[in-house]
């Protein structure tokens, strides 16, 4: 078994003022996901095998690899919305050190609040539900009172050029470059220990994709342990201390 | 070598960087409960048939504080059944329900008396039926429905009581001023409205909902699901809700269960269910399904 800090792959960038590594935030150990097609004669579709992927507190890893590699797969397991059907996901959370793949669904969901946040690459917009108070809910969920969470929901509205005559509206109609920061700021609103961002800039314009770099530096230097996928060459190299290779793997026969 | 492309998933699945669901909004508002406090309703064993149709094989189901749990599966899977038995509405062949009072008293809820079952369902708990003539009283005003369960419970100054359904009539939405009209006057979706309001007046811990947006139309259950997320979220109930509407499944449950035969075939975190169904039966039911 390597021991954490060897696992994973050798950094293929790392930037001067990298932070120092140390025990990890999140690390997997022989992480494995094969979905089985039932509907289609129990097809196997083996997408990750041993995956040994640790991150620091303060690290960005960016997750590289082709198209169909698995890398939204493995975010999705790290996040427990996709079943990992072998190994560990570990996490430390309320200063214990967590297996998530082995959780119960109210401590996950306790996790998700406290500890792990994730930037899906699309909103899920709930009906009628303002965008304010879609950014607000997080905070709302630990506990922050009203007025303060929709105060820190506007401004981070308000950094990420939304407008505010936006913000007492439900999102359902806006652009898809404004929802993705809808769902931005959702994300970064609790200052989570440990980020999941898939594709956080896609559909954004140069500033917003200028102040989303700007979030990240700013969650890494607070200490938080991010994981992306950023097919974006130029952002990927601002925030990301080092890549996370996932390599594709034979479909089985 | 790359990754074999020319399979089709076995639903359409949402592919590369698609929405994950947040939460249900409301999620652990107030705070939340610890994951270690002990379940409010736990089932065990869970049987009962009729004649050659087993309608619940070997059931177990636990709801603990402030958690939205939805059933889910086929007609006739025996979702309904599930909800009676639980409630204490029917008697299971084996199996046992145990009622976790916020006190840390433990209730065998089948072998309770008469008395302390109509307790327990006028002041813990709730049951919202699929047709709101099974959980109003036709024949006395709106406003009188939902007084009632609040006498029920104790309630005795006229003018609270008449103050306190005004305030109800608001939240779910329906004009204060027709507090005195009579159900029958009402369009389906108020009444199920009304059923609502009379049913969270009391502000019970745990409510039952079977199929509560069923007989109304897509706009209208929109609105109601809307609703009832609402005021989940903000009173911290527990909910057992069984639905063949999977996307009120996902906006409202933070956990699922499918049934089928009588049985639970698949559980767990809602999104997980839906996003990666492991069963073959829960496969089908999400393929089935456009953009749950
Ligand atoms: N829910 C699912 N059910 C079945 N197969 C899935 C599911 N999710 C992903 N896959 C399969 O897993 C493989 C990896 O997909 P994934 O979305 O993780 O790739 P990716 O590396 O993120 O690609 P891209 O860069 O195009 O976003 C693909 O073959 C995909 O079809
Ligand atoms: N009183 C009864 N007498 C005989 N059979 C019954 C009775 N009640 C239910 N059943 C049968 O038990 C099975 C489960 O019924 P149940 O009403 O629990 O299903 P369900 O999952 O709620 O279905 P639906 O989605 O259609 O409401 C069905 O096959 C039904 O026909
Ligand atoms: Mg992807
Ligand atoms: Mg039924």
């Amino acid at each position: 078994m390597k021991t954490l800090h060897e696992a994973g792959p050798i950094p293929t960038s790392a930037p001067s003022d990298a932070p120092v590594i140390g025990p990890p935030a999140i690390h997997t150990q022989g992480l494995g996901k094969t979905f089985t097609l039932h509907l289609q004669g129990s097809t196997r579709i083996p997408v990750l095998r041993d995956v040994e992927l640790a991150v620091a507190p303060g690290e960005c890893v960016a997750l590289s690899g082709p198209s169909g590699a698995g890398k939204s797969t493995l975010m999705r397991c790290l996040y427990g919305n996709y079943a990992a059907g072998e190994g560990r996901i570990l996490l430390r959370h309320r200063g214990q050190e967590i297996d998530l793949v082995t959780a119960d669904p109210r401590l996950v969901r306790e996790i998700r609040r406290e500890t792990l946040g994730y930037v899906s690459q699309f909103l899920r917009v709930i009906p009628r539900v303002p965008t304010l108070d879609i950014v607000a809910e997080p905070l709302r969920a630990r506990g922050m009172p009203a007025e303060e969470a929709r105060a820190r929901a506007a401004a981070l509205l308000a950094r990420l050029n939304l407008p505010a005559s936006l913000h007492s509206l439900p999102p359902a109609t806006f652009s898809g470059g404004e929802q993705q920061r809808v769902n931005l700021a959702r994300g970064f609103a609790p200052h989570y220990p440990v980020l999941l961002l898939d594709e956080p800039t896609a559909s954004l314009d140069a500033a917003n994709r200028d102040v989303v770099v700007a979030l990240i530096a700013e969650a890494k230097a607070k200490g938080a342990a991010i994981i992306g996928i950023f097919h974006d060459a130029e952002v990927r190299d601002r925030v990301a201390d080092r890549l996370f290779h996932v390599s594709p793997m034979q479909a089985a026969a | 070598m790359a990754m074999q492309t020319s399979h089709t998933p076995a639903h359409p699945h949402p592919a590369g960087g698609s929405a994950v669901t947040p939460p249900p909004v409301g999620e652990g508002r107030g705070g939340g409960v610890a994951a270690t406090d002990a379940p409010l309703l736990e089932a065990q064993g869970l049987t009962l048939r009729y004649g050659p149709i087993t309608a619940l094989d070997d059931v177990g189901i636990e709801i603990f504080p402030g958690e939205v749990v939805a059933i889910v599966g086929e007609s006739g899977s025996g979702k309904s059944t599930l909800l009676r038995v639980l409630s204490g509405l029917q008697r299971p062949e084996a199996g046992t329900v145990t009622y976790r009072a916020p006190d840390g008293g433990a209730a065998d809820i089948h072998r309770m008396g008469e008395a302390a079952m109509r307790r327990l369902h006028r002041t813990d708990w709730g049951f919202v039926h699929q047709n709101p003539r099974d959980g109003l009283r036709m024949g006395v005003s709106a406003g009188g429905n939902i007084g009632e369960r609040l006498m029920a419970t104790g309630a005795r100054h006229y003018g609270s009581i008449r103050d306190a359904a005004t305030e109800w009539l608001r939240r779910v939405e329906i004009d204060p001023a027709r507090i005195d009209m009579l159900p029958r006057q009402f369009s389906g979706g108020m009444q199920q409205r009304l059923q609502i309001a009379r049913t969270l007046v009391t502000h019970p811990r745990l409510v039952f909902m079977d199929e509560p947006t069923g007989g109304l139309d897509v706009s209208v259950q929109a609105r109601l699901l809307d609703l009832i997320r609402e005021l989940v979220a903000d009173l911290g109930l527990a909910v057992l809700l069984v639905t063949h509407d999977i996307a009120a499944a996902r906006l409202l449950a933070h956990r699922l269960l499918v049934m089928r035969h009588g049985s639970v075939v698949e559980q767990g975190l809602t999104d997980r269910v839906l996003d990666d169904p492991q069963h073959e039966y829960t496969q089908l039911l999400v393929a089935s399904v456009l953009a749950a």
